[in-house]
């Protein structure tokens, strides 16, 4: 049956269910259960289906929303997956850390006379389904006999390994850390993104003959001319992430508990220190955290810090709310959870007890002036409004910079002054063969675009690789 | 999984392991490190690759028990394996013709110099080895390291082997010998005899390298947690490192962090499920 325009335009917003906030403050499992099939169903009726819907242009990998959500309307669950791994292969996990609500969702044509369709709890909910329900036919194409190899296991290394093994290109991803997922299981904590869902990924792609090969560090272990030359590969993709956390250079930096969030999520994270001792990796116990910065990777560390019983945990930006570039929904869970945030503050320096442990954070008033480079009013330091906030752990989630360790020993590849390396149109590098995508491409970005580079380049490659001979 | 091809103890607390890692032996030169898990829920621990073996594919770790971690690599027996070895990291030596090089080993850090000592006599240089221990069963390598330095000074705090004192007496000792004059040190060993080191060889004017241990997770430079101060510099032991201009480093922030998770290592020692079952007859519970 179906509905009218204004008959869909009646239907609230379905909510997601989640964990009650005062009980998920104390765990480490997932916030948002997923919509209920039902719920779904109702959901994706909200779509009025326009034509040349905007929202696909909203999304970096084009995927056909109105074409899926259709689907699921009807509820055809299968041809709505079959539409929506057409464009987007990690749909599970981008349907759960996307920025819907600046991307699709904002142009929803819905958007200003209700709410927006919930197009990443659709995602979510058809992704979960899928991985649940459908035992993935695994094709093996005919072998093409190309060897390629993938630095970096991070969202772009996994997509690209995964579209040039369906092209059948033998692919190994080598990856430094002992776990593959990048940032995915390093800094992404569980109560966001269950690694259940990441470990089904790397499932799938090691059906599809993908081997992976963790501890091997690219650049150290070999270089990227040991890969083209003497183990025989025709091309490869690095993705290796931006990764080196930047320091705010304040003075008292190095007291003990001072941590970058980086350091602080894989402990927690990769390392599993919420178990210790069970797991024997530790992070430094502290009743009261501070956490500097406005996004993601700020909201993870605070709300991690809650979980291991931080009262308060405390979130300070020099912008305002408004500029936070942190998913919205993550600034709402994380003040459900009994996070506190300070507004136009910046830390100034650290203080330290006589035995060079973190004591408290002397911070400084901003107020907006001018906008910047970036469109947002630049915060502008207050004299003489200092203040301190006690903390024993201090957490700085300030941003990242390219990491060194492959560039440098490969210095025919082409980098920009930041240490990002170069590429053409086709995502090539300056050296021939060898491609590169996400982070360390763009600089610190998201996941759906290390996704969608990752397709792009595999496209790029296999081409490159058919025309090799 | 590495297999082990050979345990020994070398002395009460430190044992060397021989494990076949080829991937690590490409690249190698001496100062890198590997990270190593022992088993799945291990900690990534930093260690020196001390000797390599291109024959047998080894690479040669030499570990002081010091912790939770470290007892359950040391309790590993030929024919047992390690879950994972990551490297080589860091970057290598600065490895060159000084002249005369002295190396200083503390401890364990001893097993920093052995390839060191290698490489720079393989340049022409004429290398001596300070080395040092409590008492003489805690000097180790020096058989090793004299198949390839001109002298080899042991040293014992207590007198009973070698030197006298610390390595920083008997090192000044060889910097008064005019007749070979010091061109070079490079030190390992614990961060009060890095930086008693560096205070001898500063007057001097002395090129002075240290391979710095802070604590580490990946290795990689991806978290930040072994930043060390060098100059007013910020810098990854890790990826910059670990060996850095002694003259430049700040040991007292060095040797305090250290320090920063004290009671957690007394717990996870406490909670291992045998309890101390230490076979290094030591038990050498951190304080
Ligand atoms: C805490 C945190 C939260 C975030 N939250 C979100 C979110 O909610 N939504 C969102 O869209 N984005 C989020 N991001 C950003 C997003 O995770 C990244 O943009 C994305 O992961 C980049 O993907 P990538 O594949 O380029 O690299 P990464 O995910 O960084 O993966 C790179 C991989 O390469 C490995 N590697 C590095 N060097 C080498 C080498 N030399 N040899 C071999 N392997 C190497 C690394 O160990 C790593 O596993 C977040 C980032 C962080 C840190
Ligand atoms: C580049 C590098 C190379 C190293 N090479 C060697 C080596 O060849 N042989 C060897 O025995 N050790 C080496 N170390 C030190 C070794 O990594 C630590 O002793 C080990 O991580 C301690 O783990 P644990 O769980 O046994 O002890 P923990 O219980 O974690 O710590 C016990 C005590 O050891 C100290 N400690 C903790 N981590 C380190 C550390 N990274 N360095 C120094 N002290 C530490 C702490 O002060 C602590 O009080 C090296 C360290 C670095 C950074
Ligand atoms: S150990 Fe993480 S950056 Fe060096």
């Amino acid at each position: 049956m179906t509905l009218k325009a204004s008959e869909r335009m009646k239907i609230p917003r379905q909510h997601m269910p989640e964990q009650d906030p005062g009980q998920r403050a104390t765990n480490f499992g997932e916030v948002n259960f997923g919509l209920a099939c039902e719920a779904a169903r109702t959901e994706a009726d909200r779509c009025l289906g326009c034509k040349g819907a905007k929202c696909i242009g909203g999304c970096p990998v084009g995927v056909d929303i109105p074409g899926f959500l259709g689907a699921l309307s009807e509820g055809n669950l299968d041809k709505a997956a079959d539409i929506l791994f057409d464009a987007n292969v990690l749909p599970g996990i981008t349907g759960r850390v996307c920025p819907q609500e600046t991307q699709c969702e904002a142009l929803c044509i819905r958007t200003g006379k209700s709410e927006p369709v919930a197009v990443g709890y659709l995602e979510r909910f058809v992704a979960d389904w899928a991985r649940e329900h459908r035992t993935t036919k695994v094709q093996h194409p005919p072998a093409t006999g190309k060897r390629v190899a993938v630095v970096g296991s991070g969202p772009a290394g996994l997509t690209c390994a995964g579209e040039l093994a369906k092209k059948g290109h033998q692919v190994t991803i080598y990856e430094a850390l002992h776990k593959p997922g990048g940032v995915l299981v390093y800094g992404i904590p569980e109560f966001r993104l269950p690694k259940k869902i990441v470990d089904s990924e790397v499932e799938k792609l090691k059906q599809l003959g993908v081997r992976i090969e963790c501890n091997i560090i690219i650049g150290q272990t070999y270089t990227i001319s040991d890969l083209l030359n003497e183990q025989g590969f025709d091309a490869v993709f690095i993705a290796n992430g931006a990764g080196l956390p930047v320091f705010l250079g304040i003075p008292g930096e190095n007291l003990k508990g001072v941590y970058s969030a980086n350091e602080y999520l894989t402990r927690v994270n990769l390392m599993g220190a919420y178990r210790f001792p069970e797991s024997p990796t530790p992070v430094i116990d502290a009743p009261q955290v501070v956490v500097v910065g406005g996004g993601n990777t700020a909201m993870d560390a605070v709300r991690t810090a809650r979980r291991l019983g931080a009262s308060p945990a405390t979130l300070i930006y020099r912008r305002s709310r408004q500029e936070m570039p942190a998913r919205v929904e993550e600034v709402k869970h994380a003040e459900e959870e009994g996070v506190t945030y300070h507004f136009l503050v910046n830390p100034v320096e650290i203080l330290g007890t006589d035995d060079g442990w973190v004591r408290a954070v002397r911070c400084q008033n901003r107020e907006l002036g001018e906008p910047d480079d970036s469109g947002r009013r630049r915060p502008i330091a207050v004299p003489g409004s200092e203040f301190e906030v006690p903390c024993q752990v201090f957490i700085e989630a300030i941003g990242t910079r390219a990491n060194p360790l492959l560039t440098q020993t490969t210095p025919e590849l082409k980098v920009n002054k930041w240490g990002y390396i170069e590429v053409d149109d086709k995502n090539m590098t300056s050296v021939p063969g060898v491609f590169a995508g996400g982070d360390i491409v763009r600089g610190a970005a998201t996941v759906i675009l290390a996704m969608g580079d990752g397709k792009k380049t595999a496209a790029a490659m296999h081409d490159y690789l058919l025309n090799q001979d | 999984m590495f297999l082990i091809l050979d345990a020994q103890w070398l002395a009460p607390g430190i044992r060397r392991l021989i494990v076949q890692a080829p991937h690590v032996l490409r690249h190698h030169q001496p100062g890198h490190f590997v990270i190593v898990r022992v088993a799945p829920e291990s900690e990534r621990i930093p260690l020196t690759v001390a000797d390599t073996d291109h024959d047998k594919q080894t690479i040669t770790l030499i570990v002081q028990v010091v912790g939770a971690t470290t007892e359950q690599l040391c309790n590993l027996e030929t024919g047992q394996s390690v879950l994972d070895v990551a490297g080589p990291l860091g970057k290598p030596t600065e490895i060159k013709k000084f002249g005369h090089v002295v190396l200083v080993g503390g401890g364990v850090g001893t097993a920093v110099i052995l390839p060191q000592a290698k490489a720079l006599k393989n340049l022409g240089n004429r290398v001596s080895a300070v080395i040092g221990g409590r008492s003489k069963d805690y000097v180790i390598l020096e058989q090793d390291l004299s198949q390839h330095c001109d002298a080899v000074y042991p040293c014992t705090d207590d007198g009973s082997y070698g030197y006298h004192g610390f390595v920083t007496g008997q090192l000044n000792e060889l910097i008064a010998d005019k007749a070979q004059p010091v061109d070079a040190v490079i030190a390992a060993g614990p961060v009060p005899m890095m930086k008693a080191v560096a205070e001898v060889t500063r007057p001097h004017g002395i090129h002075t390298i240290v391979s710095l241990n802070p604590i580490m997770v990946d290795g990689t430079g991806m978290c930040g947690g072994c930043r060390v101060m060098v100059g007013d510099k910020m810098l990854f032991a890790c990826v910059d490192g670990p060996e850095f201009d002694a003259h430049q480093v700040d040991f007292d922030e060095l040797r305090d962090r250290l320090t920063a998770y004290r009671t957690q290592e007394k717990r996870a020692w406490d909670h291992k499920p045998s309890g101390h079952v230490c076979k290094c007859k030591v038990a050498e519970v951190p304080s």
